[in-house]
């Protein structure tokens, strides 16, 4: 682990509120190929937690061992009070989890879904029947109830997976990548059903690609790196930690460009691009304050780009690591985290 | 709540969720049903007059007709039980299968609920190919109504046994083609049975086989039952079978089961 990692361990030493989910070493392989490497977590109730990792970094094995689907092969946790290998049943009548594969029967209707899992909750006939309407309704799927979910698109999909989750009333829920795969206008009411969730007081643990995804909905977040912590902390401590929020100004003129090198004396030469890099974190009071020292000195930029800390800056500064898989991928998902301005 | 009733109540939840699989897409179950009565209809018009001349001396029809439908009946069990095997594949490449396994339900159920409504679908496919052998002039000769009772309890043991089989062929299948393969077995063992001739017109070598594989056993039990033919040991040898074959079957199918996804 790099030096300038900050430490994994829980930072809130202070009056412990009570853990909705308590992890302590973790270990899990298949085979020879070690894909959990000693997990700690300690997530309190009532808040959202986001594993943050690309591909392969044992985001979902983690969620599958707290959803009791896999046992591990070393560590211990509790989930809702519970230790997960002594007491399995009691941690998984706590918790519900939408996978990142959709968990719906295809072959029946969106409708016939729910009341699956309101019998197999054993809610009584009228309560399910009142408790699947209201759920179907509230996620936007009324319309579709009577049709086979198989014909639902993938953002239907995913809201009906998470209404089954919710027939249970679950204390704890698990999401396994909620947005991935999903178009951005479904991944945004992805957000708001999130942000839903907790005001009613569940805990969440959600899995994600994306620091904005993270940043948006997690209180803390976990980045996790080939099985292991590399950090852990707020979004903004996170981001504290990642160098590299700048803005680019591009210019035509030799002339500007050296004058504008002058106005900003901190920002990084590019001499054969005319192009600067002034530090910045973004903020509209940072980024008005350059604009005002190029205003000053009566020069403009021909392109300007704001740059602020993405997946690939976190990863890069914890763990040094290149080869990570990054969200440009993924062509849908546009890189948010630039916004370019003429 | 204790242990048994939520396996139950479970159970019968996974049993309505497979019946709705099974009404709303009739055609694989439907497709199985073809095969026994193709060959029904096959070796009584086309083959008859030739075989029962071969095995009986005189060409009779009719004669053969009764020879044929119990071995035809019980290879109904084998070809629906593919069936079973092929939704159980397809059943646990699905993401709900994983849901399942993290809701405080009966572990069992999800098995339970496969074995009874393909039992049930089994039955069903017996009944509809035991008509169309009524209607072709198939008669039991004199069968009591005890004898009537024990020949459908015999039907409902074997497909017990062949369905666990099944379920475990389809947990061990990575996908619908590959369970097809495996569970042909199913469809194979009652061709080289005494279904069609009789396993002493088979050549010597052959006839150990033949005779005492799963099929052979409760077909001439079956047959016994509902035209009077002698039992023997035969009876006991089913019985062997049935019991045998589910036991390891449902064995099999839950250490499977339980298992995956680990």
């Amino acid at each position: 682990m790099p030096s300038s990692v900050m430490p994994t361990t829980n930072s809130g030493t202070g009056p412990r509120a009570s853990a909705a989910v308590t992890a302590l070493g973790l270990r899990k392989s298949y085979g020879d190929k070690t894909v959990l490497d000693g997990i700690d977590l300690r997530i309190p109730a009532g808040s959202v937690f986001a594993l943050l990792g690309p591909n392969g970094a044992g985001k979902t094995t983690t969620v599958k061992i707290l959803s009791t689907l896999v046992s591990a092969d070393g560590g211990q946790a509790q989930v809702a009070g519970h230790d997960l290998a002594a007491d399995p049943q009691a941690v998984r009548a706590a918790i519900g989890v939408t996978g990142q594969f959709s968990a719906v029967d295809g072959l029946i209707t969106g409708e016939e879904n729910m009341l699956l899992m309101a019998d197999l909750h054993l809610i009584p006939r009228p309560a399910g029947r009142r408790i699947a309407a209201e759920l179907l309704e509230r996620f936007g799927l009324t319309d579709a109830a009577k049709k086979p979910a198989a014909t639902y698109s993938g953002g239907m999909k995913r809201r009906l997976d998470i209404a089954m989750t919710l027939v249970g009333s679950p204390r704890i829920i698990f999401l396994d990548e909620p947005t991935t795969g999903l178009d951005p206008r479904s991944r945004h009411t992805m957000w708001q059903i999130i942000r839903e969730l907790v005001t009613g007081g569940v805990t969440v643990l959600l899995t994600t690609q994306y620091l904005e995804e993270a940043d948006q909905l997690a209180d803390r977040i976990a980045v996790l790196h080939h099985g292991t912590l590399a950090a852990e902390g707020t979004a903004e401590e996170l981001k504290r930690l990642v160098p590299g929020g700048h803005v680019r100004l591009r210019f035509t003129h030799p002339d500007t460009y050296r004058d504008a090198a002058t106005a900003l004396p901190h920002s990084t030469r590019d001499d054969d691009a005319l192009t600067l890099r002034a530090p910045s974190d973004g903020s509209q009071r940072d980024l008005r304050a350059l604009l005002d020292r190029l205003d000053t000195a009566g020069l403009q930029a021909d392109h300007l780009t704001v740059h602020t800390p993405d997946l690939d800056d976190v990863f890069l500064a914890l763990t040094g690591d290149t080869t990570t898989p990054t969200p440009t991928t993924r062509p849908h998902q546009p890189d948010q985290s630039k916004e370019t301005a003429r | 709540m204790s242990n048994l009733t939520l396996a139950a109540r479970n159970s019968s939840t996974m049993l309505r969720r497979n019946l709705l699989h099974a009404r709303r897409y009739p055609s694989l179950t439907l497709n199985l049903l073809l095969t026994p009565v193709m060959l029904l209809l096959l070796f009584v018009y086309v083959f008859g007059d030739t075989i029962s001349a071969g095995i009986g001396g005189a060409p009779d029809r009719s004669a053969y007709i009764a020879y044929l439908v119990p071995g035809l009946l019980l290879m109904t069990i084998g070809s629906t039980t593919i069936g079973t095997a092929v939704s159980v594949s397809n059943d646990m490449s699905e993401g709900i299968i994983a849901r399942f396994r993290t809701m405080p339900i009966h572990r069992g159920s999800v098995l339970t609920g496969h074995v009874v409504g393909s039992v049930l679908q089994s039955v069903i496919s017996v009944i509809l190919v035991g008509a169309v052998a009524a209607a072709i002039g198939f008669r039991s000769t004199d069968a009591t109504p005890v004898e009537w009772l024990a020949a459908l309890g015999l039907l409902v043991l074997f497909t017990l046994a062949l369905t666990w089989i099944a379920v475990g062929m389809g947990l061990i299948s990575p996908n619908a083609e590959a369970a097809s393969n495996n569970a042909l077995p199913l469809i194979f063992l009652p061709l080289i049975s005494s279904t069609f001739v009789p396993i002493d017109a088979m050549p010597g070598w052959f006839q150990p086989i033949a005779e005492y594989q799963p099929f052979t056993p409760a077909i001439e039990t079956l047959r016994g039952l509902l035209l009077g033919t002698a039992i023997g040991h035969n009876g006991w040898l089913a019985l062997a079978w049935c019991l045998a074959l589910t036991v390891l079957g449902y064995a099999w199918a839950t250490s499977k089961f339980n298992s995956q996804g680990k």
